[in-house]
């Protein structure tokens, strides 16, 4: 799972985007939009239900990307209003620091 | 790889428990900025602060940007003035305060930290200056934070200088008594001072760092009472350990943020200051995570040995995350600024002699504590003086920050709002100490050997 985020690689432009709600039809299909939208490209996506809640946890690549994390996050805050999910965009240096040493 | 444990926890951290990038302050030296000329001294000084600092807050912002973590602050502390001005021919100082402040709103800063002198043996004529400039200096600025090392384990304690700043704190709360006394927040009595704290009102750009530097100040009380709510019925080890392992995880965000911002300015990274530093926001509370750990109402019996436990763990979490730690690291107690320690004077379990013995433990001092209007400068000093000999005796830094509330009585309250919050107005004892305080001289430096 999520394999392809190695820790001692350099800083790249990789960030993971948690999405956590009520499942429900088009919650994968509409994050993804956004990140098309910005030409962010998708590398995995891992999802789990713990009780009827929907966890989805995406590795993206922002090298492409058109907009900076701080914009993304914002349409990203705006969809998960639509969609009725809380979804976060960190940079993955975020998670490398505070789990690995 | 990351587990999806792992990533959740740092979501949950940022989403709900308030982690965030407490301050990025950037240390500049005013030295080489001395001039006989006060005019010229000036300019100086704004031209040196307004080109290193010019792109302090884009740069917070693009880290921001760039990881997604929270900077709440960014802030400047430069050398403490009294060095600085002492070059000139002028007698009082409080032109530098207001160039330090259109310094500071030129480049977008909230706060800048650094109208100090540090007197723990004696004075200079610049220091008088300096000092009797403070409460001027801090009703007609805004950004402007002061303060002022009254003594050091190895000096002792000046107590001329520390009844002056009793002096100087009730002129300072008459003066801004409209606004309930804010100027006292932007003052620090220390003893111990650190010249790398990047926390306010207390920072300064000490004797002995570099040209310029980027400190860091970290958070997040809300982050470690999850933690410790997670282990409530467990043993203390447990509870150490649990602190220990969150203090770790958040100092190194610190560490991120403080070598990426280092790296974007280009200039040395000092040191990341992992303190708990509380707001008034629910849920970012000192106090809670003592009432986490057991007690009903902070300030309660074993609430000494509960921050201890708290503050010993975090440092030595922090130490391990960090390749600099620095600073005050550990707990602060202010009590405006801290939604339990409110609830917690307001029931009147929470009072000015165990907050004393708190600072006993803590990394800092008697902080955003209101007192009665009526309280005397003598008073004020001899609160001063026993937190300074805190401090001498224990080795630790100590601090006071007091409010008089002018024309307030205790039950009352200060308002300040934003990051300084309010505060109860609690009591001070009614029985003198004028000629203790009045006696003058120096405390002498404490035996460094026979501890007992």
């Amino acid at each position: 799972m999520l394999s392809q985020i190695d820790p001692k690689e350099p800083r790249g432009s990789r960030i993971i985007v948690t999405v956590i709600g009520p499942d429900r039809v088009g919650i994968i299909a509409g994050v993804a939009q956004v990140l098309a939208s910005n030409k962010i490209n998708i590398l995995d996506i891992s999802q789990t239900i713990l009780q009827e809640f929907l966890v989805m946890i995406m590795v993206a690549d922002m090298s492409g990307s058109t907009v900076d994390l701080l914009t993304l996050k914002d349409s990203l805050d705006k969809k998960g209003l639509d969609l009725g999910v809380r979804i976060e965009a960190l940079h993955e240096d975020a998670f490398n620091f505070m789990h690995r040493i | 790889m990351f587990t999806f444990q792992e990533i959740l926890e740092t979501i949950k951290m940022v989403q709900e428990e308030n982690l965030d990038i407490r301050t990025i302050t950037m240390g500049i030296s005013l030295r080489d900025c001395a001039d006989p000329n006060p005019a010229k001294a000036r300019q100086k000084i704004y031209d040196k602060i307004t080109r290193l600092a010019g792109n302090l807050v884009r740069t917070g912002e693009n880290i921001e940007r760039e990881y997604g973590l929270p900077i709440v602050n960014k802030r400047i502390s430069v050398t403490p003035i009294a060095l600085v001005a002492e070059s000139s021919s002028l007698d009082h100082y409080v032109d530098f305060a207001r160039t330090l402040d259109d310094a500071a709103a030129a480049v977008g800063v909230n706060f800048i930290g650094g109208f100090s002198t540090l007197v723990h043996k004696g004075f200079t004529k610049a220091d008088k200056n300096l000092i009797n400039s403070i409460p001027e200096a801090l009703s007609c600025t805004g950004r402007v934070c002061s303060s002022v090392n009254v003594a050091t384990t190895r000096a002792g304690i000046n107590m001329d200088a520390v009844y002056l700043m009793g002096q100087v704190i009730k002129k300072t709360a008459e003066k801004t008594a409209e606004k309930d006394g804010i100027g006292c927040a932007k003052l620090v009595v220390f003893a111990n001072v650190p010249g790398d704290n990047p926390f306010m009102a207390g920072a300064f750009h000490g004797i002995g760092e570099p040209e310029c530097v980027i400190n860091v100040g970290v958070s997040g009380p809300g982050v470690v009472k999850n933690a410790v709510d997670t282990v409530k019925d467990e043993d203390f080890g447990t509870l150490a350990e649990t602190v220990k392992k969150t203090a770790f995880k958040i100092t190194r965000m610190g560490e991120l943020v403080g070598r990426t911002a280092a790296r974007m300015l280009d200039v040395p990274f000092g040191i990341v200051d992992i303190s708990l530093a509380p707001t008034p926001a629910i849920g970012d509370s000192v106090a809670d995570i003592l009432e986490s750990m057991g007690l009903e109402r902070c300030g309660t019996h074993g609430t000494t040995a509960a921050l201890a436990l708290l503050n010993d763990a975090v440092k030595k979490g922090g130490a391990m995350a960090s390749s600099y730690v620095g600073g005050l690291s550990g707990a602060f107690i202010p009590v405006s600024e801290d939604a339990g320690m409110i609830r917690a004077a307001e029931a009147g379990a929470l009072t000015l002699d165990k907050l004393e013995a708190m600072t006993c433990v803590c990394s800092v001092g008697l902080d955003m504590i209101a007192v009665p209007g009526d309280t005397t400068a003598e008073t004020i000093a001899a609160i001063i003086a026993d937190e300074a000999a805190i401090g001498m005796i224990n080795k630790k830094t100590t601090a006071v920050r007091l409010i008089p509330a002018v024309g307030k009585k205790v039950g009352d309250y200060v308002e300040f709002g934003g990051l300084l919050g309010r505060a109860p107005v609690i009591p001070v004892k009614p029985y003198s100490s004028s000629d203790f305080v009045r006696r003058g001289g120096r405390i002498p430096a404490p035996i460094q050997s026979l501890t007992n």
